[in-house]
């Protein structure tokens, strides 16, 4: 067991040595709200298949939700429903960084994290549908999809509700011994609510193997963050805590990924939480049921133009490194597949309303009033 | 509970007796840790810890910052990985700031996950009033959280009770609340070995009785205990029942008294509005109805923020004469 130590993090370690740039912490700060902070240039990766897999696993994340949009209309699904659509880099270059053995906890707009970490399409969509062969047997629905195998412990709809829970998971880690990072994300909402300081505090304080992902789509919902932070620069604040903090352009999912490997190889070497934020936009509105009353037409549109998939795309078509046929070769293989899961969940067996109290404790009896 | 005038040397204090359960706890497995707000160097709010943190050192008896929400959900998330973390707040009234991690998280995952996530944490906490602390730190909130399902509530009110249900409930592989009546820390008495390992599901009668079942939990054991004292030289045999565990209720054993006795008053430190009390009534009335012969009778706290100025608290909270005084409008 290691032993927690007083000392902590003061300064923020320098990034390691790359061709590319991440912005420093304190690069959000500077520029304004709404306006992404430049990635890395367009130098080619030398593993052009890594950067097909991202497009493809973006692409899902985007197809899929497309597709959850349509049913949702059709009332195949119902709920609250969160589409991820727009913020798929993030989802995607972070779980690149993590071993199949780290742990994620996730929130309510977690569709895309599910999928990133390698849920099956199948279980997800069935989840959607509230059918026992979901990946929480239809208890759960949009906003909690857990997959205990792969260590995903869910859909959080309580903002910041999750932090907590993730330091708990990289405590447990780091008492029995294990080199286990645990990736929470978050929204920008979460500063607002005290389980962000108070989970910061810990995790700096006890240097907690816990990677904090902030997905600073620039709204808590239809709240501005300048209308809603006294100070907008996020990561300056994580820092405060004595961790390291840095902001990335969450539109370019190599970024991301470069960003989050860092940030990983430093807390498995033990120098505690890491920050992450991440600056992206969510394309459609807050949930299905949001007319979208608070944000400026153009600034939507001005977004759009950074579109991860596109920008990923454009830039593997410049290095010659995706030729149409490839991506038609994408496209149809995503379609498939999200049929797939669309038919699987439409012959999924319901749950008999006769095992309603199922899973209220562990006890095989049922619930115990 | 522990009688006066027994051998000294085998007498033993709640507190003491609480303490010892952590330990066995601690030594007997790996997984198990304790955390919260000065649990280590302070050696525990109410003392309880004292001495485990220079045993155990300072990963196993971890000190919190004054962070509720975030140490109550670490522990949660700590048995999601495999501890078995023993949490202390330091009172019900400060774990009101870790309401969402109690509801949201550790009754629910189980659930929302539909089976994946059991959450084996122990949660502990003093309750209860009687020492002028004002009403900040003297409410009896167990009733709450006993609303909740997916959690397990208990209620030690006796020496053996601190000391045997702690490792029970590490075994249950659900969240277990313990509410420790600040009360009872001095109750001092002679601790016997357990007959049988203590069982978590069942009521326990405190003292048998033939004419009128006191139904009760926690710090009011006491003074229940005291009211079927008194009732007995008026000639009035009372059954003592101690519910022990609040959620789930064992409406059997609340039942097969009330068919004995045919009468019943729920002692209850909370308000009654809403109360505990009013659940174990309700339950009576579906359950019991034919059996009763007088309506049942409650004596909970009276409905206002505990007082500080001692006559007003001890107003404000059920006193054995107004339990004996019930117990007579239900007899006589």
């Amino acid at each position: 067991m290691s032993v927690a130590r007083p000392t902590r993090t003061r300064k923020d370690s320098a990034p390691a040595k790359s061709g590319k740039k991440t912005p420093e912490r304190g690069a959000g700060g500077r520029a304004p709200a709404g306006r992404p902070v430049p990635g890395p240039g367009s130098a080619p990766d030398p593993d052009p298949g890594h950067r097909r897999d991202l497009l493809e696993t973006m692409l899902r994340i985007r197809r899929f939700e497309e597709r959850c949009v349509e049913l949702y209309s059709a009332t195949k699904i119902r709920g609250f429903v969160h589409l991820y659509i727009g913020e798929e880099a993030v989802a995607v270059g972070v779980t690149q960084a993590l071993a199949p053995e780290d742990a994620v906890v996730s929130t309510y707009r977690e569709h895309g994290h599910a999928l990133a970490r390698g849920i099956p399409a199948d279980a997800v969509m069935a989840e959607m549908y509230g059918r026992t062969t979901g990946c929480s047997g239809g208890r759960g629905g949009s906003m909690h999809l857990f997959d205990a195998s792969r260590r995903f412990y869910g859909g959080n709809a309580i903002v910041a509700g999750g932090l907590p829970p993730a330091a708990g998971l990289a405590l447990a880690d780091r008492m029995r011994g294990q080199n286990r990072v645990t990736c929470c994300f978050f929204g920008d909402g979460a500063f607002a609510e005290g389980e962000f300081h108070e989970t910061a505090n810990l995790a700096a304080l006890w240097r907690l193997p816990l990677l904090l992902v902030c997905e600073n789509n620039l709204y808590a919902m239809g709240t501005a963050l300048a209308r809603h932070e006294a100070q907008t620069d996020l990561a300056m604040r994580a820092a405060s805590y004595g961790m390291v903090a840095w902001t990335v352009d969450g539109m370019d999912v190599e970024a991301v990924e470069q960003a989050a490997r860092r940030a990983v190889e430093g807390i498995r070497t033990g120098t505690g939480p890491h920050f992450l934020e991440l600056r992206t936009y969510r394309f459609r509105a807050h949930s299905m049921y949001d007319p979208d009353r608070y944000r400026e037409k153009q600034e939507i549109e001005k977004w759009k133009s950074r579109d991860p998939i596109e920008l990923l795309r454009d830039r593997m078509r410049e290095n010659g490194e995706l030729r149409d046929k490839d991506m038609a070769r994408i496209e149809r293989r995503i379609t498939a597949e999200i049929e797939h899961a669309v038919e699987a969940a439409e012959q999924a067996p319901r749950e008999p309303v006769g095992d309603l109290l199922r899973h209220v404790t562990s006890s095989p009896a049922g619930a115990v009033s | 509970m522990g009688a006066d005038g027994e051998d000294l040397a085998a007498r033993t204090t709640y507190r003491e007796a609480m303490r010892e359960a952590l330990r066995e706890a601690l030594r007997s497995d790996d997984r198990v840790f304790l955390m919260g707000e000065d649990v280590g160097r302070y050696g525990g709010c109410f003392g309880v810890s004292l001495g485990l943190l220079e045993e155990f050192g300072p990963e196993r008896v971890r000190d919190t910052p004054l962070s509720e929400s975030a140490f109550v959900g670490a522990g949660i998330g700590a048995a999601l990985a495999g501890m078995r973390p023993v949490v202390e707040i330091m009172t019900v009234n400060f774990s009101l700031l870790a309401l969402d991690q109690i509801l949201n998280n550790a009754a629910t995952l189980l659930h929302m996950s539909g089976g994946q996530l059991p959450v084996p944490l122990v949660i502990r906490m003093t309750t209860g009033a009687g020492r002028q602390l004002g009403a900040q730190h003297s409410h009896s909130l167990e009733g709450w959280y006993a609303h909740i399902p997916g959690i397990r509530v208990l209620a030690p009110a006796t020496l053996e009770d601190a000391r045997h249900m702690l490792a029970p409930a590490l075994a249950d592989p659900d969240p277990v609340l313990v509410f420790e009546h600040a009360g009872l820390y001095n109750v001092s008495g002679e601790l016997l070995p357990p007959a049988a390992p203590v069982d978590l599901d069942h009521a326990a009668i405190r003292r048998p009785g033939t004419d009128i079942s006191l139904i009760t939990y926690g710090g009011s054991l006491p003074k229940t205990l005291a009211a079927a004292d008194e009732l007995a030289a008026a000639g009035i045999s009372a059954e003592v029942i101690d519910l022990r565990t609040l959620r789930p209720l064992d409406d059997a054993a609340v039942n097969a008294s009330v068919a004995r006795t045919h009468r019943a008053v729920v002692v209850d430190e909370a308000w009654r509005t809403g109360s505990l009390a009013a659940e174990v009534s309700a339950r009576i009335a579906e359950d019991s109805f034919y059996e009763l012969d007088a309506p049942v009778e409650r004596v909970c706290s009276a409905e206002v923020p505990m007082p500080y100025a001692r006559q007003l608290e001890e107003a404000a909270l059920p006193q054995t004469a107004d339990i004996v005084a019930a117990a007579h409008r239900a007899v006589d």
